[in-house]
């Protein structure tokens, strides 16, 4: 049974394109055939951080548009097996994606044996992010730890709630998981910045993940590898602890408190 | 944190509690005007006009939050009314609503 997911999040930058890279990757890593979308139209930047960028040929428009076959359109991961990048057109805009082309796509991927097909949404509540999360099974609510970007968050849900197939058919709802991103603890504690409780309390659905907020998410966007292949890094193991809660397993979380310092750095810190 | 930091306690600027407090009444309010019935606007805006025939309040003096439970829908509505000013005002003179309520209480007196 192949499952979608959406990574979505209304607001723009919040890490939505950074999580659907190492979401897609981790799930890979563990043997299952995925496939990572981008729906972002007109802006395309998954290529980048999944470092394909050179390999475009075909694009998301181009399959919808029946111009290009699966096949020729899907970008086969050079690192790990099982993982395939669909990129999204740079030349066209939001409209050239209809319900229909996207349905008859996700068709064609079921057919292939995917086991899971990540959604990487646009910013905004318009079309191209209705569009991302129409299909969706599950989705990964990417919220940073501020306040417009919990408020965003919110009226996806509700879109979730009322504009996805799965709320359309009256089917089972869409399984909702929160991801808080780019997390300061130290923020958090001095007070300057909402904390995990605050926005579970606020948006009250799961909690799939803390990403805290890592100088290495960068340094792998410049060179093109999805953070979670960077084992060494906090955001990295943030990222597998949330594939493995995604799977089903219970683990506790990390990275919500903030380094303890001694007493010379807290003095001239 | 440097040296002039190092001995507050760390709860005088606290910014994180206000966005909290103002996020939890936004998005109740905006999750009302999501999954309420269409009318809802309508009914808040009605309501808020007879008030206003009686009271002087502002467009924000009323809050309407509709609850789901278990088998009925309950419409919770919250009106905040603006004080009642009986002091006399700094010109020494009663004010305008205190004069109205000592007049309507000798009419009844004197009609006893
Ligand atoms: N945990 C993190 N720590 C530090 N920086 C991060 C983190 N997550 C994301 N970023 C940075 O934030 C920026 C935006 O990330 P990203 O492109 O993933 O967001 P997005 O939600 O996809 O944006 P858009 O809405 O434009 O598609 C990037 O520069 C990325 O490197
Ligand atoms: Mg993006």
């Amino acid at each position: 049974m192949t499952k979608t997911i959406v990574v979505t999040s209304g607001k723009g930058g919040v890490g939505k394109t950074t999580t659907s890279a190492s979401i897609a990757t981790g799930l890979a890593k563990r043997g299952f055939k995925t496939v990572v979308i981008d729906f972002d139209v007109g802006l395309r930047n998954l290529d980048l951080v999944m470092g394909c960028e050179r390999r475009v040929v075909y694009d998301l428009v181009n399959l919808v548009n029946q111009e290009a076959s699966l096949h020729q359109t899907l970008i086969k991961d050079k690192r790990i097996e099982n993982l395939y990048i669909l990129p999204a057109s740079q030349t066209r805009d939001k409209d050239a994606l209809t319900i229909e082309g996207i349905a008859r796509v996700m068709h064609k991927l079921k057919k292939s044996d995917f086991d899971y097909i990540i959604c990487d949404s646009p910013a905004g509540i318009e079309k191209g992010a209705k569009m991302a999360l129409y299909f969706a099974d599950e989705a990964i609510v990417t919220t940073n730890p501020e306040v417009s970007s919990v408020r965003d968050s919110d009226r996806i849900l509700g879109i979730l709630q009322s504009e996805s197939k799965r709320s359309k058919m009256n089917e089972e709802p869409v399984k909702e998981h929160l991801l808080i991103t780019r997390y300061n603890p130290t923020r958090v504690k001095d007070g300057q910045m909402l904390s995990v409780d605050d926005i579970v309390d606020l948006l009250a659905i799961p909690l799939l993940g803390i990403i805290p907020e890592s100088p290495s998410v960068l340094d792998c966007s410049n060179a093109g590898k999805p953070v979670i292949l960077d084992e060494e890094s906090e955001a990295g193991q943030a990222y597998s602890d949330a594939i493995d809660r995604l799977l089903g397993e219970a683990k506790p979380h990390r990275f919500m408190e903030a380094p303890k310092k001694g007493f010379l750095a807290r003095l001239f810190g | 944190m440097g040296i002039f930091s190092f001995f507050k306690t760390g709860k005088e600027d606290q910014s994180a509690r206000v966005a909290k407090d103002r996020l939890q009444v936004l998005i109740a309010h905006e999750r009302t005007g999501r999954n309420g019935p269409d009318y809802l606007p309508m009914l808040k805006q009605d309501i808020l006009d007879v008030i206003k025939k009686y009271v002087a309040v502002g467009d924000d003096a009323l809050s309407v939050q509709l609850e789901s439970q278990d088998n009925c829908d309950v419409l919770e509505l919250n009106i905040t009314l603006p004080e009642a000013d009986d002091s006399a005002d700094d010109d020494g003179e009663p004010s305008e609503s205190a004069r109205r309520r000592a007049m309507e209480r000798r009419q009844e007196a004197s009609a006893s």
